[in-house]
């Protein structure tokens, strides 16, 4: 599995997390991916992009497309330098909030994607990488 | 784009999203709706979402809001024209908007908000047909 475009974006503001969600549609386009995976997984990003904003207080969004057989996808990565996720077992909890949001952004993300990996330091930041394929 | 423009049409308001918009702007809408609803009396807000491509769980929220604040100030609320895919994804999401009318299209939307309002409205801009009242 190859990665064949790589692009980064900056998430400082709220136009930002539009910016990521476009890229990210054009992106699962080039690869292939159906309708629904597609908004599956500009969805996730959505979530993820608002997350680093509010919570990571900005940081970037990586967008790769990979294609390789039998998987063709997306693979995003966000990344800030925020404050970090004290209990990520709490913050990935259907419902669980910090802030005034539905607690279904971490969560939801994680169920529209085939591959979710999150890692958070405390004063450090946060990465985290999804992915869909079809 | 600082606002996206709410029609009158009879005693509901219209409203479609054509875009794919801010967090920002999707806060402004649910204060301007609030406000029209007051001051036209509307007794139903119709949004079309057939534009949009996704919602997450802010336009969800949003959308939800909406619905919360109309009901309320005494106005149904009915969003119509979500896509397929939109709808999975809302689901897989964790996020089926049951507080939220839906209907498939405009035309089954209005009659819907539409029920059982035209009588009492005497204006001389009143929507042709749709009120058909099948529901009963």
């Amino acid at each position: 599995m190859s990665a064949t475009t790589d692009e980064v974006l900056p998430i400082r503001e709220s136009d930002d997390v539009v910016r990521v969600r476009q890229a990210v549609r054009v992106r699962a386009v080039a690869a292939g991916l159906g309708l629904v995976d597609q908004t599956k997984i500009v969805t996730a990003a959505s979530e993820l992009a608002r997350n680093t904003l509010d919570y990571g207080l900005g940081g970037t969004a990586r967008i790769e497309t990979f294609t390789g057989s039998p998987e063709r996808g997306v693979r995003l990565t966000f990344a800030d330098n925020g404050p970090g996720i004290p209990d990520l077992e709490r913050a990935l909890t259907d419902g669980y909030t910090t802030g005034g949001g539905l607690g279904l952004g971490l969560s939801g993300a994680r169920r529209l994607c085939n591959e979710f990996e999150i890692d958070s330091v405390v004063g450090q930041g946060t990465r985290i990488t999804i992915a869909r394929w079809k | 784009m600082d606002r996206i423009p709410i029609l009158k049409l009879g005693r509901a308001l219209l409203v479609s999203i054509q875009v794919d918009i801010h967090d920002r702007l999707a806060k402004a809408l649910e204060e301007d709706l609030s406000e029209r609803i007051v001051a036209t009396g509307a007794r139903g807000v119709m949004i079309d979402i057939s534009g949009l491509e996704i919602v997450d769980s802010f336009m969800g929220r949003m959308l939800d809001n909406i619905a919360a604040v109309s009901r309320l100030l005494d106005a149904d609320t009915v969003v119509v024209g979500m896509r397929p895919a939109v709808a999975i994804t809302l689901v897989e999401l964790g996020l089926s908007l049951t507080g939220v009318k839906t209907a498939l299209n405009v035309e089954r939307g209005m009659a819907l908000i539409g029920s059982g309002q035209y009588e009492e409205f005497d204006g001389d801009d009143a929507p042709e047909g749709g009120d058909e009242r099948n529901d009963g």
